[in-house]
């Protein structure tokens, strides 16, 4: 037990680190990640309508949170054939759950304190003020979605592996394609009908729905400093879909990322440049 | 199943090379590849770039797997036992790959750490082998881009020492280091041996150091083991003054890089 914990350590150890050392692009992504929410969240502001605000504001919030999860999980191994690191990593006695495990959770306080970061931002923007709304539903949404995301970035892990460059390439794609039709910024009925079915495919489309529903957007009811967040059971139906999606994509993401390791070792695709 | 500290019994192992979009070919890294080195002993692997040696470490490291043939590191067959293997091994290559952003001790903890190690005593004893292999301890505080490659090389070795494993793979860990560095990885890998009986198999294109190191050495060309034992017998075996000659004659090339075919070369550098 105390080895497997300082193993996950060594994850979040790493991390912290990199962090400290790469702080002056980590101020710019956070600085570039709020002034991105800011300027979708104005958009609302200058349009003098309260509940679109409130849509692009959660929108923002939500997608900045997701996407950082999945692209920090997914991105892992890029980094380390970037660094010349993964044989080191992939020969130590650690199993891959630990690893995995360790990545994302630092992946996932990572992910908060930005997003704390963009909601205090966002606060000078715009008169946000979550009375009313149903918080403690929204966290619970939140990690739930986690777990479904996590497993997405685990599965989506796996292209670096197979090849180094175009396998981060292909994770932006990927994550380009979620924004695109999860209905972050707008209803998902507003995209072209051969697109719609997609969007029932991403964990991201529930997490947004339910979190709307939670915070009270679109009910007449809600105004500014009152907001009319709905109870957890209207939510009920989206919590089902993540929790399955969950239960279904991190063990894939494990199984998944277990088979292409293997594939990789045969094909000897684990050096640096792949 | 008993065995020495390394057992290597006709490893195969091939590389499909791509030619164009359609066309593939197989390329053998390893032809049918046997040899054994006993506890505690040196074991240098010789050969030019390509020969097969960087495929051959790892698929002893648990990063290849090889397609026929058997592998048993002190009593742990591969690929089945990978988890013990990996408990047992340190490995050194000749990129030294780090955190280039973090410190010394940075890496150096996370190694430590990612072995489940206490981070008290592996720092303790990540100074010690600092120490010993001539590197001020002011520097283990030091970005590892701020080094030198030999600095650089001699944290690499500290990194697969200080999980204190008993059987080494050094893949050509003194290339391109400056001949006193080059003298202190040595000195430092022969007091290794006697003092703490690790078994090391080494990879080098340096003759001297393998005459130095090695109590027996085994010729690679072409992915096949082509002559194996002490320097001296290789010596009397191709009837030459030089361990130079001996490989020359023996293998029939050069350790040069533009010896080997440059179609083989490009497809064995990748892996």
């Amino acid at each position: 037990m105390e080895t497997t914990l300082r193993q996950t350590w060594a994850f979040m150890f790493r991390g912290y680190h990199l962090t400290r050392r790469y702080i002056s692009w980590v101020i710019v992504f956070n600085f570039y990640a709020l002034v991105t929410s800011a300027t979708v969240a104005l958009i609302g502001v200058a349009a003098h309508d309260y509940q679109l605000t409130l849509t692009l504001v959660v929108g923002a919030l939500l997608w900045n949170f997701l996407s950082m999860l999945y692209n920090e999980i997914a991105m892992s191994i890029a980094y380390e054939r970037w660094e010349g690191t993964l044989e080191y990593t992939f020969m130590a006695p650690v199993s891959r759950l630990i690893h995995l495990f360790g990545i994302s959770l630092f992946s996932l306080i990572n992910s908060i304190v930005q997003t704390v970061i963009v909601l205090v931002g966002l606060m000078l923007f715009t008169d946000l003020n979550f009375q009313g709304a149903n918080v403690v539903g929204v966290l619970l949404v939140l990690a739930v979605s986690t777990v479904a995301f996590i497993g997405l970035g685990l599965i989506a892990a796996v292209l670096p592996v197979m090849s180094a460059e175009r396998g981060a390439e292909a994770t932006h794609i990927f994550q380009g394609s979620l924004l695109l039709v999860s209905g972050v910024y707008y209803p998902v009925e507003v995209l072209p009908r051969w697109l719609q079915p997609l969007s029932a495919l991403s964990p991201a489309t529930y997490t947004l729905t339910a979190c709307r529903k939670l915070i009270g957007v679109g009910k007449i009811a809600s105004r500014p400093g009152h907001l009319v967040g709905s109870s957890l059971s209207a939510v009920g139906p989206e919590l089902l879909i993540l929790a399955v999606m969950g239960a279904v994509m991190l063990p894939l993401g494990l199984w998944v990322f277990g088979r292409i390791e293997a594939w990789a070792k045969r094909r000897g695709k684990l050096k640096r440049t792949g | 199943m008993e065995c020495p500290a390394i057992y290597v019994r006709n490893l195969r192992k091939s590389f499909r090379k791509r030619h164009g979009l359609l066309r593939t070919s197989q390329l053998a890294a390893l032809d049918d590849v046997s040899f054994e080195v006993e506890t505690g002993e040196t074991y240098g692997l010789l050969g030019p770039n390509g020969s097969g040696k960087s495929s051959l470490i790892r698929i002893l490291s648990t990063l290849l797997i090889a397609d026929s043939g058997e592998v048993c590191l002190m009593g742990h067959s591969l690929p089945e036992d990978q988890a013990q293997v990996r408990r047992i091994i340190g490995r050194v290559s000749v990129d030294a790959a780090f955190y280039k952003k973090l410190s010394t001790r940075e890496n150096l903890l996370y190694t430590a750490l990612l072995y489940g190690q206490k981070p008290a005593d592996a720092e303790k004893r990540a100074l010690e082998i600092l120490g010993r292999l001539g590197l001020e301890t002011t520097k283990f505080s030091t970005p590892l881009e701020e080094m030198s490659r030999g600095m650089q090389q001699k944290i690499s070795i500290a990194r697969a020492l200080v999980i204190d494993p008993p059987l080494l793979l050094l893949d050509e860990p003194t290339t391109g280091l400056d001949p006193r560095s080059r003298r202190d990885v040595q000195s430092f890998l022969e007091e290794l041996r006697s003092r703490e009986g690790t078994t090391i198999l080494l990879t080098t294109h340096d003759m001297t150091e393998a005459e130095r190191l090695c109590a027996r050495i085994g010729f690679l060309a072409r992915g096949k083991l082509v002559a194996e034992g002490t320097a001296d017998e290789l010596k009397r075996q191709a009837g030459t003054a030089t361990l130079d000659d001996a490989f020359i004659k023996l293998t029939g090339e050069g350790l040069l890089t533009d010896e080997v075919r440059p179609e083989e070369a490009e497809v064995l550098e990748e892996v």
